[in-house]
């Protein structure tokens, strides 16, 4: 049962309970109109203590789109935080009005704290470089239904590995699924962080393999994870020349992978997937935003304990 | 040689950590005490070669499992009747509250005010602790 639970981390839920959550959102998927009134009369808070616009929206369409209301602020600037109102105070007092609340904060482990005083449900909606549980929704449903499922993948993951939260997420969470591989794509400074290797990937003995240019190994992923790169995270000029367009996601490259290849990213992209490729159907980092709106639609209704 | 006499009823404190001695003298705020205390530092230890103690002639409340984190080999002994009645062995504590700080200026702990940190052992080998809130890890290096 995930009523009442918050979602804290993307480790919170277990697997039964995130299949819960991606049985519903295919129901929506299939017939949204029938939930259009699953949420009347219930209210979803947003507070973000920092400026998303992208995760932001897909609260507030998911809410509305459930028939439930939505009430919040979008930069603290407009709230008595900046009064210096508590992180305690704050959410003891909008728990009264509402009944589930969406927070995005830039420090680390804000909504974990929230989620000790709250009487009513707290999903993390991206806590600084921490946690940001939701993408991981976002991107779990995506692979089941463009993958069918969750095992026998190779995955590759593209660019910052080093600094990019949503693929620590990821591979966290892809890592309790059967016969999974990962193909670990980026420059020397930006490789995964020790702790993924030695807890989650050795521990559990799964495949992995780190290299650094991406056309090596594009033929074998059945996934592709692509991240940012950006310039400022190299060590030296040279480098950055000599690896900048390996994690440039391009026709060419893209005519040495598998027909069904399936290309994720996060989103927002800079220049690492080129515009020229946004047509192939191998691309569904645009299916991804709406399932990342009904991911939350799922969350949302399961979290109330409405579905 | 140096001698100091056993005491009859109180707390003695072994296999202290040379070094650790004093800053758990202080935190226990025995240099405030009106009773009988004694440090002693760098004693011969069967155990360790050298090592810390200290005495304490007064059954005090001590917590075990800040002790425990200062330094997890310590051991705590209960005299009665100038005989040892209870030896406790410590050990690192699961959780640390209120003791260290999180050390990450990212972390909700260096804006909040009245937030107490938390951090959660996850490797007793190495004494590896993290942040509850933001998984910072702190390592206890004795």
């Amino acid at each position: 049962m995930l009523k009442g639970k918050h979602l804290i981390d993307p480790q919170d839920f277990s697997l039964e309970e995130l299949e819960s959550i991606f049985e519903l959102a295919e129901e929506i998927i299939k017939d949204q109109n029938s939930f259009k009134d699953l949420c009347t009369g219930k209210i979803l808070g947003t507070l973000f203590y920092e400026p998303s616009t992208r995760t932001r929206f897909s609260f507030e369409a998911a809410m509305l789109r459930l028939g439930g209301r939505v009430i919040g602020f979008s930069e603290p600037g407009s709230s008595s935080v900046m009064k210096g109102e508590s992180i305690p105070d704050t959410i003891r007092t909008v728990a009264s009005y509402v009944d589930i609340i969406a927070m995005r904060h830039p420090k680390e482990g804000a909504p974990k704290y929230a989620s000790y005083y709250s009487s009513i449900p707290i999903i993390n909606a991206g806590d600084g470089g921490h946690q940001h549980p939701t993408q991981t929704l976002t991107d779990l449903l995506t692979i089941k239904e463009v993958k069918g499922g969750f095992s026998d993948l190779t995955i590759g993951l593209c660019g910052d590995l080093k600094f990019g939260r949503t693929v620590h997420s990821l591979i966290k969470a892809m890592s309790r699924y059967e016969n999974i591989k990962f193909i670990l794509i980026s420059p020397k400074e930006l490789q995964i962080p020790n702790y993924i290797k030695t807890e989650i990937l050795e521990n559990k003995d799964i495949p992995f393999i780190e290299v650094e240019r991406l056309e090596d190994v594009i033929d074998s992923l059945d996934i592709l994870y692509m991240t940012r790169v950006q310039k400022e995270r190299f060590f030296n000029e040279a480098d950055y020349i000599r690896l900048k367009d390996s994690y440039i996601l391009d026709r060419e490259k893209l005519k040495l992978a598998k027909k069904d290849l399936a290309i994720l990213h996060p989103l927002p992209r800079v220049n690492e997937i080129s515009y020229e490729i946004d047509d192939d159907p191998r691309a569904c980092y645009f299916q991804q935003i709406k399932y990342g709106m009904y991911a939350r639609m799922a969350l949302i209704a399961k979290l109330l304990g409405v579905a | 040689m140096l001698y100091i006499d056993s005491i009859s009823k109180g707390i003695v404190i072994d296999h202290i950590q040379v070094g650790h001695g004093f800053s758990i003298f202080k935190y226990l705020e025995l240099d405030k005490a009106d009773f009988t205390v004694a440090l002693i530092m760098n004693a011969p230890s069967k155990k360790f070669g050298k090592k810390d103690l200290i005495k304490i002639e007064n059954k005090i409340d001590i917590d075990l499992a800040m002790l425990g984190f200062i330094d997890p080999n310590i051991t705590v002994n209960i005299i009665e009747n100038e005989k040892i009645v209870e030896k406790i062995n410590l050990s690192l504590p699961k959780k640390v509250e209120g003791i260290i700080e999180c050390k990450n200026p990212r972390c909700v702990t260096s804006t909040e005010r009245n937030i107490v940190h938390k951090f959660i052992l996850i490797d007793e080998q190495n004494g590896t602790y993290k942040c509850e809130y933001c998984d910072q890890i702190y390592s206890w290096e004795g």
